[in-house]
Parts: C-alpha cells; structure tokens; sequence
C-alpha cells in the first residue's frame, strides 16, 4: 500500500508529521479516509477521532477538536485549533471533566456542557477506553 | 558628625547593591524566557502558514466566495481596537508607548466624532484605561506571560462578536512585533476585515478542490480561524517583545547601580578619610595645645610632688 505526507497542525505546535497509508477522520458530511491520491479536498473537520495507519501497520489516534482538512497531491493537512495524540492525553482528567460535565447538564441544558461532553468522549476514544 | 554621614552613605550603598542584584536576577531570568517565547512563535508558525495556504486555495481554486471576512474595512465609522501589552512593568518603555498611541488614536477618532470599542489585554493597559476614563469592551489580564490558543480565541470572540453582528466595521490592533531578538516595533495592524490582496499569490500549482460542505460554508470559519491565529501570533510576538524590552531595561538598571555604587563609595571614601583626617588633626591639635604650656613629664612630676608634699610635711 502507497503512502502519504500527513501533518495535524494545532496553533501551538505540529503535532504529527510523517507518512502514513491512510487517515480517517469526521468531515463536515461524515466519515472519510484518505488513501494516497486522494483528489483535492477542502473541508471543515468535525469533533472526532482521527485515525492514522502508519506505514508499518501501527495506528496511531488523535483526538481532533474541530478543524480544518486539505489534500492537495502528496500532501494531507489537518489544521486544529485544539487536538492531542493518544499518548498525550490525560485520561483522569477528561474523566473526571465527562462526569462534571454530565452531572452539570442533568441541571441545565447548555450547547457548552454538550460541547464539553462530546471533548471529552472524543479524548476517552481516541486514548481507546472501553467505556459502559 | 563626619561619621553619621558615613553610615548613611554605607546603608545607601547597601541598598542599592541589593537592588542591583534584584535587577540582574530579573535580566537573566528574561533571557532565558526569551529563547522559550521565542521557540514558541516558531512553533506557532506552521498553523499560521497552512491556514493561509488554504485560504488561498480557496480564493485561487473559485473565485472568492463573498465574506464579511474579506474586504478594505471603513474605519470611519465604528472601529475595534485590541491593545496589547503586559501585565506588569519594569520593562522600559514597552507598555507606555503602546499605550500612548492607543490613547492617541482613540482620542483622535474622539475629536472626530468617531466610536472606538476597546479591548485591552494586560493588566498595565487595563490600569491605564481605567484611570484615565476610557471605556473598555472587555480585558484580558494574566496572560501575557504564556499566551494560550483558548487566549486567542477568547480575545477574538470578544472583538469579533460585534464585528460579525455588524456594530464595527473593522477591527484594528496594536502591538509589538517581535522582529528578532534586538529589535522590537510597535506596530497598528489590521484584523479584520481582511485584505484579499494577501491571498492573491502567484498560483504555482493551482489544484481543483472538492469542497465540503461547500466553499461558502467553509470561508466564514475559516477565516475566523485564520484571524483568531493571527491574534495567538501576534500575542506570542508581544510576550517575547516584553521580555526583551524587560532584558534591556534590567541591564540598564543593573549598570546604573554599578555606576551608582561607584560614585557613592567614592563619596564614602572622602568622608571617611575627612573624619579620620578631622580625628588626628584633634588629637595633634590638643596634644599642641598642652605641650605649649609645659612639659608633659614635668607636669606629671609636678603633679605627683603636690600630692606628696602634705605627707611628707
């Protein structure tokens, strides 16, 4: 299997960068991987899990907070204003930060406390938590 | 007398080579955080330019979709001003000259009847603002030692939000740029809306994208984005600009105290040899005073023959 350039770009630094055979991630109309060769894309990228297949068959999972996503050739581009590896997230936290935010919103509706359960879920899944 | 002025002038001495120590921590300590900041704004570099670069896809690949984002920005009319500057002082000239010339500005626009909506980030700017009754949006304090992105955006929800419902139609910023480690600029630069001339480039390899959603779903956030990236750069820039500014303004207090001690042990030197001086020129003196009128061993004589002479009688 053919392999691509792929870079995930937060403003605070490059988080991932190197080749890899495919990444899957949530656009702005619903799943989507790429492949090498993918035709030129331009898209929003949503609160999701991305995923990357690196070369030797690893994957490495990346909890991608709302962004944006380019291919264009050789190249895929994941630019997000908050995103973290696997590796680098703190499962207690976004633990804890899930149940205070469930608990808030059993009293009061709010689109910030769903924003914040869907952040968390998204870091959990992405650090692979088997959760209930 | 002679030696009261001494001790002041050794109490003052002390106290200025604890300052000078404080000042010379405070200079090595900016240095250091320099490299820190300073690896930071590179670090920040990449988000910058592939944003940029998609932007120009978009404007390059169909023609630009229309955006409040995108345009010259009238400024006669109601303008946003983001003040950037530190939360605390003693780096020189940093905070006042940024804030100058935004009170400056303001001021002007005033006489012109002009409306200016103020958001201010670091406390000195807030302070500032306060007491000289100008009315602010919104501030930011206690970041400037380690910008955030979520600082960025919290500054940018502040000045954007009336720019998107349409109560300003532009939104100004002034800051110091960070050009290299010597030199620093005050700099009022243009937020939004944005110049399309910046994404005109020189179409190299011009690939025909698929969109999704759409090109205009996608334009506003992304530009919003794009501007809120620019305020995160130009946040980084200011921190490493205060720190630089703090540098050379602890190195100049450093050498001033150096030169302070200098001159004042100087001073202190010259007392301490005036009283010495006056000490001996006493004791000389009285000495003189007695050996004029007789001898000393015969007046001791004198005196001990006096006092035995009743006994002896």
């Amino acid at each position: 299997m053919s392999d691509f350039h792929f870079s995930l770009v937060t403003p605070e630094k490059v988080l991932f960068e190197g080749r890899a055979q495919m990444v899957t991630l949530r656009a702005g109309e619903g799943d989507i991987a790429f492949l090498a060769g993918h035709a030129p894309f331009l898209g929003t990228v949503e609160v999701c899990v991305t995923k990357i297949l690196l070369p030797d068959d690893r994957v490495e999972m990346a909890a991608v907070h709302g962004g944006f996503v380019r291919a264009a050739g050789d190249n895929l581009t994941v630019l997000a204003g908050v995103a973290e590896l696997a590796s680098e997230i703190d499962i207690n936290r976004a633990e804890r930060a899930l149940e205070a935010a469930e608990r808030r919103l059993n009293q009061l509706d709010d689109a910030s406390e769903l924003a914040a359960i869907a952040r968390a879920r998204v870091r959990l899944d992405a650090s692979q938590v088997k959760r209930p | 007398m002679a030696g009261g002025q001494e001790r002041i002038l050794r109490r003052r001495i002390k106290s200025v080579q604890s300052t000078k120590k404080i000042t010379r921590a405070m200079e090595l300590i900016a240095s250091s955080r320099i490299v820190r900041a300073m690896g930071r704004i590179s670090s920040a570099r990449p988000y910058y330019e592939q944003l940029s670069e998609v932007v120009r896809d978009l404007a390059a690949g169909s023609s630009l979709p229309k955006s409040l984002y995108i345009g010259q920005g009238d400024e006669s009319k109601v303008l946003g001003l983001v003040v950037m500057v530190a939360d605390r002082g003693l780096c020189g000239g940093y905070n006042s000259t940024a804030l100058r010339m935004a009170e400056r500005l303001i001021r002007s626009r005033e006489a012109k009847g002009q409306k200016t909506r103020v958001v201010v980030v670091g406390r000195k700017g807030e302070a500032y603002f306060r007491y000289r009754e100008i009315a602010v949006d919104g501030s930011l304090m206690h970041i400037s030692d380690r910008p955030s992105y979520q600082d960025a955006r919290t500054i940018a929800d502040m000045i954007l939000g009336p720019f998107e419902a349409e109560e300003i139609s532009a939104v100004d910023v002034i800051s110091t740029r960070f050009l290299s480690a010597g030199t620093q600029k005050l700099e009022r630069s243009r937020l939004a809306p944005i110049d399309p001339a910046i994404f005109a480039s020189d179409t190299k390899t011009s690939y025909d994208f698929e969109y999704e959603p759409s090109p205009e779903a996608i334009i506003d956030p992304l530009l919003k984005q794009f501007v809120e990236s620019k305020i995160f750069a130009l946040l980084l820039e200011a921190s490493a600009s205060e720190l630089a500014a703090k540098q050379r303004a602890m190195a100049a207090a450093t050498e001033n105290a150096e030169e302070l001690i200098k001159s004042l042990s100087r001073v202190m030197n010259r007392a301490r040899q005036d009283a010495i001086t006056t000490e001996i020129m006493e004791i000389v003196g009285g000495a003189e005073a007695l050996g004029s009128s007789s001898d000393w061993e015969s007046e001791s004589q004198l005196v001990e023959f006096k006092s035995n002479s009743p006994r002896a009688s």
